[in-house]
């Protein structure tokens, strides 16, 4: 028995998700008593470091490469390691391309499969997952019945853990099969950190009346290090890019801080903020509705509340 | 081209969560169903889309009993061509999967389009495990979609940015918001609605691989702290020591 890890290296780094998802795995592996084994497709700088959460060995193929991502053949090559490594538990990243496999790899292990789970399994009763359902009005307990499991962690779930020292890196003689799309290209923002990923995120809604006040928002951005995000409306108006939006129909986020100005708080956008740590919200109107979920409100125009806010953070990051 | 747009019955956007039986089912009284927002605004009206341009037909298909014939009416009003519904308990996504993928062994669609989640339970399972039991492509959340020479271009959306690629064969993608712009049915469309063809199939006998065991409703915020408007070193002061996010 083992528990695989699958760990995404795009453009041969592995990020601090991938860090997230190998410590769920030594975690799970803890708790179900058996070891934790890590799998890099294509390159991979310091793969060793992967041992220090608790990786026991850490399995590569393609390591001079970069190959393209195919749902459908990844999905079958990992599902070949994880039978090889005779794996109960396959645990992914619920990223774009981790929740393309997860139901993939479920289907030929003949698994139960959680994406977005938001827990570590309990052993106790039965192998059971939490995660945020009901576009996070709500948690789920969910019990998988099947001896195999596959599970795709939701980011931010637990933060990395260094336990060890370096591990081996084992290069595998496999392959991937002949990809079944063709990628043509890729459009990646470079230096920001993703949405779904961010820590730290500062977003604004109608409030702030146009695409030419959103200044002070990258400003106070800027000056906290965090993404910008939008409610629906700013997005559909073309004042912000698409994957700005926030909400039950845009990205659903869980950062650690989520600073809201000139957004209302309406239902819809709340479904996709609510497993924020921390909520702050600055509103013109005290009767907004985003104050009863907020956990710090600033009552006042954000046109004046946000540039201090962002001169009061670099006073504090000077120090 | 012959589309086969999956289509499932979620919760209004605005419905207020609740639970009955100690916590272990989702309490529907009260609630106002609709067709799940992606299934509807972005893959069924690009499905309509592509075949209003380029002939061929769409089908709409949903697992659940007969209370989902109302959001299966609301897809033929929209203006695809006939309706299946699986007669059966959509228990989980490998039973939602494993049900589609047999309708479709009998019927090959050239292309299936599903929504990228369910706004319900927000799985994004559906996708990719029917593509696996067809053995074909899966694309997720597809923003952009364009046909030319047997070929079909889609951009989905990737961390950060977007990536595009090129398929040929059938496939299956789940489509997500920039795929279509929302369409509002006329009353030609409902009226025609009526007398569309709604074939209803039995469902195979399976059993549930995941099951919920208990729900739980997120702790309510103990109140919001309010910070003057002038003091936002006090904000940060309280960010810092209190909430210790920055
Ligand atoms: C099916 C469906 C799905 C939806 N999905 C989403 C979704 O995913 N995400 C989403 O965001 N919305 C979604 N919506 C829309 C949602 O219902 C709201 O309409 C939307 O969130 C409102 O955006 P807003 O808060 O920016 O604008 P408004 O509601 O117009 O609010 C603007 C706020 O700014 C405040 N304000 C104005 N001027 C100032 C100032 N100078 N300083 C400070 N504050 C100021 C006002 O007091 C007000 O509270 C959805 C709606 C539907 C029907
Ligand atoms: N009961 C159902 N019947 C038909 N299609 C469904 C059903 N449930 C989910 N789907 C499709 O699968 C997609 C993803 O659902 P999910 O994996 O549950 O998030 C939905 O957007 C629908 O297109």
């Amino acid at each position: 028995m083992s528990v695989l890890v699958y760990i995404e290296s795009p453009e041969g780094k592995i990020k601090k998700s991938g860090h997230e998802v190998a410590t769920y795995a030594a975690k799970t592996a803890q708790i179900l008593g058996t070891e934790a084994i890590g799998l890099l497709i294509g390159q991979a700088e310091n793969a060793a470091q992967l041992g220090e959460y608790g990786l026991g060995r850490i399995l590569q193929i393609h390591p001079s490469e970069n190959p393209d991502f195919d749902a459908k053949s990844w999905a079958k090559l990992i599902s070949e390691v994880a039978l090889a490594q005779n794996a109960s538990v396959v645990i992914l990243t619920h990223s774009a391309n981790g929740k393309s496999m997860a139901g993939r790899i479920a289907v030929r292990l003949e698994a139960g499969c959680i994406s977005g789970a938001s827990s570590l399994p309990d052993p106790g009763t039965s192998f059971a997952v939490s995660k945020s359902v009901f576009s996070g009005k709500a948690k789920v307990n969910y019990q998988i019945q099947t001896s195999t499991k596959v599970i795709s962690l939701m980011g931010n779930t637990l933060q990395p853990e260094k336990t060890g020292g370096p591990g081996t890196v084992e290069v595998l003689d496999k392959k991937l099969d002949t990809p079944s799309v063709k990628v043509v290209s890729r459009q990646t923002s470079t230096g920001i950190v993703p949405l779904p990923e961010a820590e730290l995120v500062v977003s604004a809604g109608r409030g702030l009346k146009g695409p030419e006040n959103w200044g002070i928002i990258e400003d106070l951005a800027q000056s906290l290090g965090a993404t910008t995000a939008c409610s629906r409306p700013v997005a559909d108006s073309g004042w912000r890019p698409h994957h700005e939006h926030v909400g039950q129909t845009g990205v659903a986020i869980r950062p650690n801080l989520y600073i809201a100005a000139g957004i209302s708080g309406a239902i819809q956008h709340l479904a996709g903020v609510n497993n924020s740590k921390v909520i702050v919200v600055i509103n013109k109107d005290p009767e907004a509705p985003f104050f009863k979920a907020a956990d710090f409100g600033v009552i006042g125009d954000a046109f004046e509340v946000v540039p201090r806010l962002t001169a009061a953070i670099r006073k504090f990051k000077q120090g | 081209m012959n589309i086969l747009v999956c289509i499932s019955k979620t919760p209004d956007t605005t419905s207020k969560i609740s639970f009955k039986n100690n916590d272990t089912e989702f309490n529907a009284e009260g609630i106002t169903f609709i067709l799940n927002p992606y299934d509807e605004w972005y893959a069924l009206v690009r499905a309509l889309e592509l075949v209003e341009s380029g002939g061929g037909k769409v089908t709409v298909l949903n697992m659940g009993d007969a209370t989902n014939d109302m959001i299966i009416r609301k897809a033929l009003a929209l203006g695809a061509h006939e309706a299946v519904r699986i007669d059966g308990d959509p228990a989980d996504a490998f039973t939602v999967a494993d049900n589609i993928a047999a309708y479709c062994k009998t019927q090959m669609p050239d292309a299936i389009f599903l929504g990228k989640e369910t706004i319900d339970f927000n799985g994004s399972e559906v996708g990719p495990m029917l593509a696996e039991l067809l053995d074909i492509p899966f694309i997720s959340y597809v923003n952009h979609l364009e046909q030319s020479n047997g070929s079909t271009q889609l951009t989905r959306e990737i961390e950060g940015g977007t990536e595009t690629c090129e398929v040929a064969g059938p496939f299956v993608l789940s489509a997500a918001k920039g795929l279509a712009e929302q369409r509002i049915p006329n009353m030609k469309g409902i009226m025609m609605a009526k007398t569309k063809p709604l074939q209803v199939i039995p469902a195979l006998s399976g059993t549930a691989r995941v099951t919920a065991s208990r729900f739980t409703l997120p702790p309510a915020k103990s109140g919001v702290r309010l910070v003057s408007p002038d003091n936002m070193d006090e904000l940060v002061r309280l960010l810092h020591e209190e909430a210790k996010v920055i």
